[in-house]
């Protein structure tokens, strides 16, 4: 689990990139040109003019770190533009194919640090069907070439071959920082690469990605001599690992941090682990369970000593297969804790009562429904700092019982004041808690509630939830990111669109009447940039009223809408710089003459790409 | 067929009835599957493919295209498959039981049993004694099934063969892998005293 903020608001783009990774940026690193000095023959010659102002804005545009300043300085005339392409040294790149690896390395000389995104969200729930795209291939060639003393890479949804996480390691002599979330196409031999080549490795994050077990001690395959690890996160690498291995690496990485475990690590193991890292600031804690079943009397470790030694702790996570018994060993550290992510723990109100009630200075927490309603009051009653809550059902179907509703939310909304990032996953709901959120926690900037029956309205009124998402929008003046869901009518968007002026990203699903809808925040968002919407009843006219803005955006995901093919190739011809892919849901290459099952558009400077696969048409 | 139906155990009747009303009406039916291949449990697959979901549909029909019954659609809700996966596994334990072979000596057959219905030795043992018509008596920790021609017997985890009774029941379900009835003089081998 990250704690960083980009979670709340992906797409900031006035955040510095320093924000995505949690530490400060360098600006130490030292990139001054040489700039002529008085000649040392006795002849003083005056530096051309453009020299002195390159230099003074070099050195200037060294401090300016947000992507979105140097974009602008970028603009003022073309010295500036160049200079700024020389001194940029963290580049984001949120749509891979917005732009090609050349035009990027032609322009931007010395980079150290690259953030790449692939895929659409909508990828991640199966909606997308494999080989689409985003191959990390093309990129990691031109880097590789073009920037060997790279040291950071994070990706995000892209497709990553062993192949060239080889290449990286290969071509990256300075290399410390790969943090890769939502990747998928390698498996633990590319690991074992990357452990063994990259010598001056210090951050290794991996994040909800799909890795191939291809049965290889990657673990054992760090440096013996010791490492400069700083973090090393693999909770989400499903496959057993050596843990002997595990141990010894742990014990000759002085600098390690954060350290998050999968579930092959039993809580035996995992204090031994913890034992030899008391200085750990972030641990995930793996299963949290005995592999054995252990009678009672028998000795088990001096578990709550080890937790009550690691002074430093902050972050907990992991509790893969918990043991509820287990729970009240990490009671020492939660006076600490400012993060706790229980969303693979399936304990009850009372369970999570012993825990949180210890964790006065919580602001971010994840949790599972089990806790129900009851629980979450428990986390309104001490949690007064909270600032970022994710309810996830344990039950992820539309028709299950739901332990979790408004009474919660309200509950939430009244203790924890000052909260900014809202993920909730529940059956009922009510206008009227969503409205008392709106007022009780104006702070918020993300609001995400995900009501999983299908149109289900207010379950008391029997109203759409209208009114709800409306005071959302009215009231939190600072809202960028909204998910919504339940019963909605146009009248809801037409809320969005008049109110959700700095709204950013916008989640869609079976909402709507018409193209009205669309309309509405088409017209109404400057500030629009990711749009994703499925099963909603907008057509070619809504599609077409949003031309003034697609420039604006990086993209616009639509499935099972009403969006016809003709529809589609029409918008293309106005749009040149859009590239409007249809695509088969399923993932087969006839054409389709009803409406079109994904359309996925975004703009680039390259025009349709090249790797297509055959279920997609560029229009 | 309507009406009551009376219940075999194990058989589910009522599932597989021809009904006029729609289906998800009768509260007691939600989580049952009309699955008439086998007599299983319902899986959770199974489950999500009918039960109704209240209201909404009924209220705002033009939204729904689809009959009451709810198809589990493709990509919802929005949760991404591994911690989807987290839970199905944990889930189909919770909802399927533990099922182990019993097996008698003597006997040409063998029997399985769900380990979760029972909620201790007393209930599994006299179960034991009604599948297979026998008498195996009372447990005592240093006399075994005294006086009794069989012993009740479980391989475990690590492939041992064990006296049923001697661990505390929860430990006995996670450990258990299949049950056999001794009999004869192996049983007497195992703590009896005569």
């Amino acid at each position: 689990m990250r704690e960083d903020r980009s979670e709340m608001s992906e797409d900031d783009d006035s955040a510095s990139p320093s924000d995505l990774g949690g530490d400060a940026t360098e600006t130490s690193s030292n990139i001054s040109r040489t700039s002529p000095v008085p000649g040392g023959g006795g002849e003083y010659v005056s530096p051309y003019p453009d020299q002195v102002l390159e230099n003074v804005l070099e050195n200037v545009l060294m401090f300016l770190t947000s992507r979105r300043d140097r974009n602008a300085a970028s603009l003022v005339c073309k010295s500036w533009y160049r200079v700024e392409a020389l001194t940029r040294l963290d580049l984001f790149i949120g749509n891979c194919y917005s732009v090609s690896p050349r035009r990027v390395t032609e322009r931007f000389l010395r980079v150290l640090s690259v953030t790449l995104k692939g895929k659409p969200r909508f990828a991640d729930f199966n909606l997308m069907p494999p080989n689409w795209g985003a191959h990390f291939t093309p990129w990691v060639a031109a880097m590789a070439y073009s920037y060997p003393a790279l040291e950071k890479l994070h990706l995000k949804r892209m497709s990553v071959t062993d192949e060239d996480l080889g290449i990286l390691a290969h071509s990256l002599s300075s290399f410390k920082e790969l943090v890769l979330v939502c990747c998928d196409g390698f498996g633990t031999s590319g690991l074992a690469i990357i452990a063994s080549k990259c010598r001056q490795l210090r951050v290794l994050d991996l994040i909800d990605d799909e890795v191939r077990d291809d049965e290889v001690d990657w673990i054992s395959c760090f440096p013996e001599e010791g490492t400069s690890l700083e973090s090393l996160i693999f909770d989400c690498v499903d496959c057993p690992i050596n843990f002997e291995a595990l141990e010894r690496l742990v014990a000759r990485s002085p600098s390690l941090k954060k350290l998050s475990l999968n579930r092959y690590v039993s809580i035996g193991q995992l204090y031994s682990l913890m034992i030899q890292a008391p200085q750990l600031t972030h641990l995930g804690t793996g299963s949290f369970s005995s592999s054995e079943i252990v009678a009672q009397g028998d000795q088990e470790p001096d578990y709550v000593s080890a937790f009550a030694a690691s002074r430093s702790l902050v972050c907990l996570s992991g509790f893969r297969e918990i043991i509820a018994d287990y729970l009240p060993l990490i009671y020492p550290v939660c006076a600490n804790l400012t993060s706790l992510n229980f969303s693979y723990a399936n304990i009850d109100a009372e369970q999570l009562r012993s825990v949180i009630r210890h964790c006065h200075k919580l602001q971010i927490f994840w949790v599972l429904d089990s806790v129900c309603d009851e629980g979450l009051q428990v986390v309104a009653a001490t949690c007064k700092d909270l600032r970022e809550l994710r309810v996830f059902p344990i039950h992820a179907r539309e028709d299950s019982e739901g332990p979790v509703s408004e009474v919660g939310l309200l509950a939430i909304s009244e203790g924890c004041r000052k909260l900014q990032s809202l993920l909730y996953f529940c059956q009922r709901m009510t206008n009227a808690a969503v409205i008392a959120m709106s007022k009780n926690c104006p702070d918020l900037v993300v609001f995400r509630l995900c009501i999983m029956g299908r149109h289900r309205p207010d379950h008391i009124t029997d109203e759409p939830m209208d009114e709800g998402f409306g005071a959302i929008v009215k009231n939190c003046k600072k809202l960028t990111r909204l998910a919504i869901s339940g019963l909605l009518t146009d009248k809801a968007f037409s809320y969005i669109g008049q109110y959700g002026k700095l709204v950013r990203t916008l989640s869609v699903a079976f909402a709507g009447d018409s193209d009205m809808g669309l309309k509405h925040v088409l017209e109404g968002c400057p500030r629009l940039q990711k749009l994703e919407i499925r099963d909603s009843p907008f057509g070619d006219t809504a599609l077409h009223s949003g031309l003034h803005h697609y420039y604006n955006m990086r993209f616009l995901w639509m499935s099972a809408c009403s969006l016809t093919r003709q529809g589609c190739k029409e918008l293309a011809q106005q749009m040149p710089l859009l590239v409007v892919e249809v695509i088969n849901g399923d993932g087969r290459e006839e054409e389709r003459d009803e409406f079109v099952d994904i359309l996925y558009m975004y703009r680039s400077l390259e025009g349709p790409r090249a790797d297509l696969p055959n279920f997609v048409k560029i229009q | 067929m309507e009406g009551g139906v009376v219940y075999e155990s194990g058989l589910n009747l009522k599932a597989t009835e021809l009904r006029l009303g729609l289906p998800g009406t009768d509260e007691s039916e939600k989580q049952t599957t009309f699955n008439i291949r086998n007599n299983k449990r319902p899986s959770p697959d199974t489950v999500e493919d009918c039960g109704s979901s209240g209201s909404s549909d009924d209220k705002h029909g033009g939204h729904e295209t689809a009959p009451a019954a709810k198809a589990q659609v493709v990509g919802w809700p929005p949760i991404r498959s591994y911690r989807k996966n987290s839970f199905q596994a944990k889930k189909i334990e919770v909802e399927t039981g533990i099922y182990v072979k019993v097996s008698m000596d003597g006997a040409p057959y063998l029997r399985k049993i769900d380990l979760k219905v029972y909620k201790g030795y007393p209930e599994l043992l006299k179960a034991l004694e009604n599948m297979f018509k026998l008498t195996i008596g009372e447990y005592s920790e240093r006399e075994g099934y005294k006086g009794s021609e069989y012993a009740p017997t479980y391989e475990d985890k690590d492939g041992d063969w064990m006296l049923v009774g001697d661990v505390p029941w929860d430990m006995f379900m996670s450990s258990c892998k299949r049950l056999r009835i001794m009999r004869g003089s192996e049983a007497r081998g195992l703590g009896c005293s005569i």
